[in-house]
């Protein structure tokens, strides 16, 4: 017995060095990001390095937004993830929700067709989508960002169908009764009761364009219009000696938002997975 | 199931989507890869020629040879990274919620500032990790700015970033029945025994499907290459040279002909990698 509790403790103690090592590896990055934001150039480039600032040094902060905008990168890419989110969140469920409760003509036709679009590679269509845009006189704005969320998104419809099918029938049915329209019932008793479901695309939908540098690179050219990911990647691709210091505190502002949707909203990341069901 | 007609209207938008942004733009680039096209000028239909030249382009072997080489190596490492990785957050321990947490930060960071910080991280001279090397005699290598050394780096970037699909392991392990292991446990097994004769098996799926994703992701992978390069053009990666070929040298028909190539070279592996399926993931 005195052994066995011994064995216990000892299991936990290795448990817990391993997931720290492993927990320092993983914030490295972090780590040596925001010590290099915090010093002066003086204290930036020496060998052997030096872990820790000496000083709190703002300046590498201001330094950065000097050379790019990034408060204005940063509103352009609010700005496009909001008008996205409300469309791709709304229309998807709506379309999640023709699939999940109705039967229709063609209906698992055009849903093998739905999972068939999630496996064709974007890049086909990238081409002629973009021809098509600039066509139309779109190019250098968010339009082509932007609208094509307002059709749904083929991975969207396919979580939230999965959500929707597991209502019980009688949802809709006292509904009817009440003399509720389809749209109605959608609106007032699936969203609401979705609400989780929802969030959780809503998130991933803002991650979707914060990250995403190839949509925007193709389409966006005037810099007072660029995103946070095209702001940064000009920023490091400037010609001459790479200003690390501003360097790492403009990459620090970039990634806060994304940091603090981790830490406070992490539940409906683990809720997607367990609701997407990928177990085969 | 209630009503026909009414939730045909429901997916409609879905459908006007579909028509415009998939199966139109489809049939044009069907047609722009077989044309000499560069956005100003008219085109002219060259047939297969765009494919053609593909194939006796040193540049798209050496392309893919990169992409190729990338994913053979980062698919299994960082399958078997998040695996181990999950096995060990999988017990309920005290601060198990802060350790998830830091385990699952690299899988939403990303994008430009964290292809930087890397950059940063791995600098010969004033970088972290050749520092660390150094404290240990040994004398780290030029990483990106070697021509040798670029795809360990990569490596480097896709193992930290192998928590992508932590979530699907832990919630995969999650569900495992206690009871096969209380009998591996009757049958006298040890930790590794059980991982390799329980875990293992009953993971297969997830493993099945975080390989596909990874696959797809490797052939796809564009931001990090954009962004760091690499020297001796190891880091231009398929999809690079695609972006390159098309907006930066205008060869629209030509860089919609890599398009279907990289569309078909994807569509096989998934395809060989479902047939492979039933002999080696457990339902």
């Amino acid at each position: 017995m005195n052994s066995n509790s011994r064995k216990v403790r000892i299991n936990k103690a290795i448990l817990y060095l391993v997931l720290s090592l492993g927990s320092v590896l993983m914030l490295l990055p972090f780590f040596w990001m925001i010590s290099t934001a915090l010093k002066p150039d003086n204290a930036i480039f020496t060998v052997p390095i030096q872990w820790f600032p000496q000083t709190l040094y703002l300046n590498n902060f201001i330094r950065a937004m000097e050379v790019v905008p990034i408060m204005r990168y940063m509103f352009n890419t609010f700005l496009i993830a909001a008008l996205k989110i409300f469309g791709e969140v709304f229309v998807s469920a709506l379309v999640a929700y023709g699939f999940a409760r109705f039967n229709f003509k063609y209906k698992n036709i055009l849903f093998m067709v739905l999972l068939a679009t999630m496996m064709l590679p974007y890049e086909v269509t990238m081409i002629p989508t973009f021809i098509i845009w600039s066509r139309l006189g779109f190019a250098d704005s968010y339009v082509p960002l932007i609208l094509p969320a307002y059709f749904g998104s083929a991975s969207f419809i396919f979580f939230l169908r999965m959500y929707f099918q597991t209502y019980p029938k009688e949802l809709e049915e006292s509904a009817l009764i009440d003399g509720a329209s389809y749209l109605q019932i959608f609106i007032r008793i699936f969203v609401p009761l979705s609400k989780a479901a929802l969030m959780t695309i809503g998130m991933w939908s803002f991650m979707g364009t914060w990250n995403d540098l190839l949509g925007q690179l193709i389409y966006i050219n005037s810099p007072e219009k660029y995103t946070i990911q095209l702001g940064l990647a000009s920023f490091s691709n400037m010609t001459g000696e790479t200003l690390w210091g501003p360097l790492m505190a403009a990459s620090f502002i970039a990634l806060i938002p994304v940091i603090l949707i981790l830490l406070f909203a992490q539940r409906y990341f683990t809720e997607g997975v367990k609701m997407s069901g990928i177990k085969g | 199931m209630p009503k026909q007609k009414v939730g045909f209207y429901f997916i409609l938008p879905w459908l006007v989507g579909l028509i415009a942004f998939t199966i139109v733009p489809m049939l044009i680039a069907l047609y722009i890869s077989m044309t000499n096209w560069s956005i100003i000028g008219s085109a002219e239909f060259v047939g297969l020629a765009n494919f053609k030249r593909i194939f006796e382009e040193g540049m798209f072997y050496e392309t893919l040879w990169i992409t190729v080489r990338y994913a053979l190596l980062a698919v299994p490492m960082t399958i078997a990274t998040a695996f181990i990785v999950a096995i060990f957050l999988n017990n309920n321990l005290r601060f198990i919620g802060i350790y998830r947490t830091i385990f699952y930060m690299p899988a939403i960071v990303s994008g430009v500032a964290v292809a930087i910080v890397f950059k940063w991280v791995l600098d010969p001279n004033y970088g972290v990790i050749n520092s660390l090397l150094a404290n240990f005699g040994i004398d780290g290598p030029n990483w990106l700015y070697d021509p040798n050394w670029v795809l360990p780096s990569y490596l480097i970037m896709a193992v930290w970033g192998a928590s992508g699909g932590l979530l699907t392991y832990l919630v995969g392990l999650k569900d495992i029945p206690r009871s096969l292991y209380e009998s591996a446990d009757l049958d006298g097994a040890n930790f590794l025994q059980k991982v390799r004769h329980v875990t293992m098996p009953m993971m297969t799926p997830i493993i099945f499907y975080n390989m596909i994703m990874g696959i797809i992701g490797a052939f796809r992978k564009f931001t990090d290459a954009y962004v760091l390069g690499g020297a001796g053009n190891q880091g231009k990666f398929y999809m690079v040279y695609l972006y390159e070929e098309a907006f930066a040298f205008y060869n629209m028909g030509y860089a919609t002909a890599l398009a279907w190539v990289l569309f078909v070279i994807i569509l096989t592996l998934t395809i060989i990698i479902n047939i492979s399926k039933k002999y080696w993931v457990h339902t």
